[in-house]
């Protein structure tokens, strides 16, 4: 989507009440930081790389009156798009929130102004992964990352059996679940022995090239 | 009529039955699955949560092979599945700077042609041949169809014709004879991939779908996602400790009701490896004597 000139400019002379607004920083200042989107922004990156505009939303709140999440979360998406105008980055990127969102993509479907709010929150997962590996996700989500992503590039496939045994080293949550594994053996819903695909070094390649990408891509 | 097939991994473990049930109905509708060979993981909500060119590049290497087999459609019955490799078809056509990096990633031309097809908008179009079909109708069972997230939403994937308020999976259950519920729940989300990290979410998010669907009456859930099965059937003991019911609301795939009512067995359709028991529900459907005892022999060897 192109992104429109002068979107946002509006918010200029009105007040808005809301996410915090740090002491000494006036709304006025606030929209035209976020209005120019040049230089190192969050908002500029958010830009970059996706072609979004940060400063369409006008803080409806439609997204996070639809996101099943809200109630677990301390930034609510359209709180995630007003701290993005705000350049609050710190704020942001170290909290969970992020991490909380299950991209059922409502906010997107509904947003009125096109701000996608499940491909904005998804780019800030990436930019808190790459550099650092995503500290500050919740342990047990990050560590289910880990895990199934190691899984991919081992065999292929996820397997199953594998995915939680890992996931379980990493959160130390060793019973939990447990009484899951005779039933679901019985079921024949757990497969003891891992599918390797063929094209391994396919898939390898893809992992290695897409790591390398996000390395070279530009510092925001 | 001759589809590609991406199973992807779920169908190979949790939701074998869903692969089975498929399988198993698929001559019946004169459809002819091919797998794709040597399919990799979708890459799933940890690849978009963490690497988005991770995320288009996995489905692109998958969507290549197919459409070297020569592919038209590729079938991928899993709403995570499909919305990953619809996703990937979709980015690479929107934004051409994609094509490049992917290219380079997966060693291959990146996909331009191959349509991916859920499994909904499938037996929706295939609602007359169905209802021609039948064998054993559904008179006057009551279905709650849960869509969840993925094959509804963003309206680019939508594979269900509409983004509020689709009618593609009720268009299937009126096929077979029965009738679809009205309800609230059928378009939120059961809290997905968190099944393993964040179960207490889960189990809060599952639950308003299976009490609502209780509530308007509905005898069976309908879905057609292996992770809101996985929510809704496996994690249905915790939502009845939560909530003082029994876990007695059957969770089918939708693959499996229309093999129901075309006339298969439970065994064909791997109704034993349910954790709510079906063995009520069809023996009803076969309205006999002695139905429920065989019915629910059947499952429990199977199980």
């Amino acid at each position: 989507m192109p992104p429109l000139a002068g979107q946002g400019r509006c918010l200029e002379s009105v007040p808005w009440r809301g996410a915090p607004v740090s002491p000494g920083e006036t709304t006025l200042e606030v929209s035209v930081s976020h209005n120019d989107h040049t230089g190192s922004t969050l908002a500029a990156h958010v830009r970059q790389v996706t072609g979004l505009n940060p400063a369409r939303c006008y803080q409806c709140g439609k997204c996070s009156a639809g996101c099943p999440m809200a109630a677990e979360m301390d930034f609510r998406p359209h709180d995630v798009l007003r701290l993005i105008q705000q350049d609050k980055r710190e704020q942001l990127l170290s909290g969970e929130s992020l991490w909380l969102c299950l991209t059922c993509e409502t906010c997107t479907a509904r947003c009125p102004n096109e701000c996608d709010p499940a491909r904005v929150i998804d780019t800030l997962r990436e930019m808190v992964w790459r550099d650092n590996g995503g500290a500050g996700a919740p342990r047990h989500i990050r560590a289910f990352h880990k895990s199934f992503l190691k899984q991919i590039r081992r065999s292929g496939r996820i397997f199953e059996f594998g995915l939680v045994a890992g996931y379980k080293m990493r959160t130390g949550s060793l019973f939990s679940d447990v009484g899951a594994v005779p039933g679901m053996l019985k079921r024949g819903k757990l497969a003891l022995t891992p599918t390797r695909i063929k094209g391994l070094d396919e898939i390898r390649r893809i992992f290695d090239k897409c790591a390398a990408a996000e390395t070279d891509a530009e510092e925001p | 009529m001759k589809l590609g097939y991406f199973p992807g991994c779920s169908l190979h473990a949790t939701a074998r039955e869903f692969d089975e049930s498929l399988r198993a109905m698929a001559p019946r509708l004169d459809l002819e699955l091919d797998e794709v060979e040597d399919w990799a993981c979708c890459g799933a909500t940890s690849a978009h949560n963490t690497n988005h060119l991770l995320s288009v590049s996995l489905p692109a290497r998958t969507l290549a092979i197919s459409e070297a087999q020569g592919h038209e459609s590729l079938l991928a019955p899993c709403a995570a599945c499909y919305s990953r490799l619809a996703y990937a078809r979709h980015a690479l056509e929107a934004d051409p700077s994609l094509c490049d990096p992917v290219k380079d990633a997966i060693g291959r031309e990146p996909p331009t042609t191959v349509q991916v097809l859920s499994i909904v908008r499938l037996l929706a179009d295939l609602a007359p041949r169905i209802r021609e079909k039948v064998a054993t109708a559904l008179d006057g069972v009551q279905i709650a169809c849960y869509y969840g997230c993925l094959l509804a939403r963003p309206a680019e994937l939508n594979d269900v014709g509409s983004v509020e308020a689709p009618t593609a999976m009720e268009d299937v259950v009126k096929a077979v004879g029965a009738t679809p519920v009205v309800w609230n729940q059928r378009l939120e989300c059961c809290g997905g991939g968190f099944s393993l990290s964040r179960k207490a979410s889960v189990v809060r998010l599952s639950r308003s779908i299976v009490e609502d669907a209780r509530a308007a009456g509905a005898a069976a859930l309908v879905v057609a996602c292996p992770m809101c099965h996985l929510n809704l059937d496996f994690r249905q003991k915790a939502i009845a400790r939560r909530s003082g019911e029994r876990a007695d609301m059957p969770v089918f795939f939708l693959t499996q009701l229309v093999g129901l009512a075309l006339g298969m067995s439970a065994t064909e359709l791997g109704l034993g490896r349910h954790y709510v028991s079906t063995a009520d529900f069809v023996a009803r459907l076969s309205g006999q004597e002695g139905a429920a005892e065989s019915a629910s022999e059947e499952i429990k060897e199977v199980g």
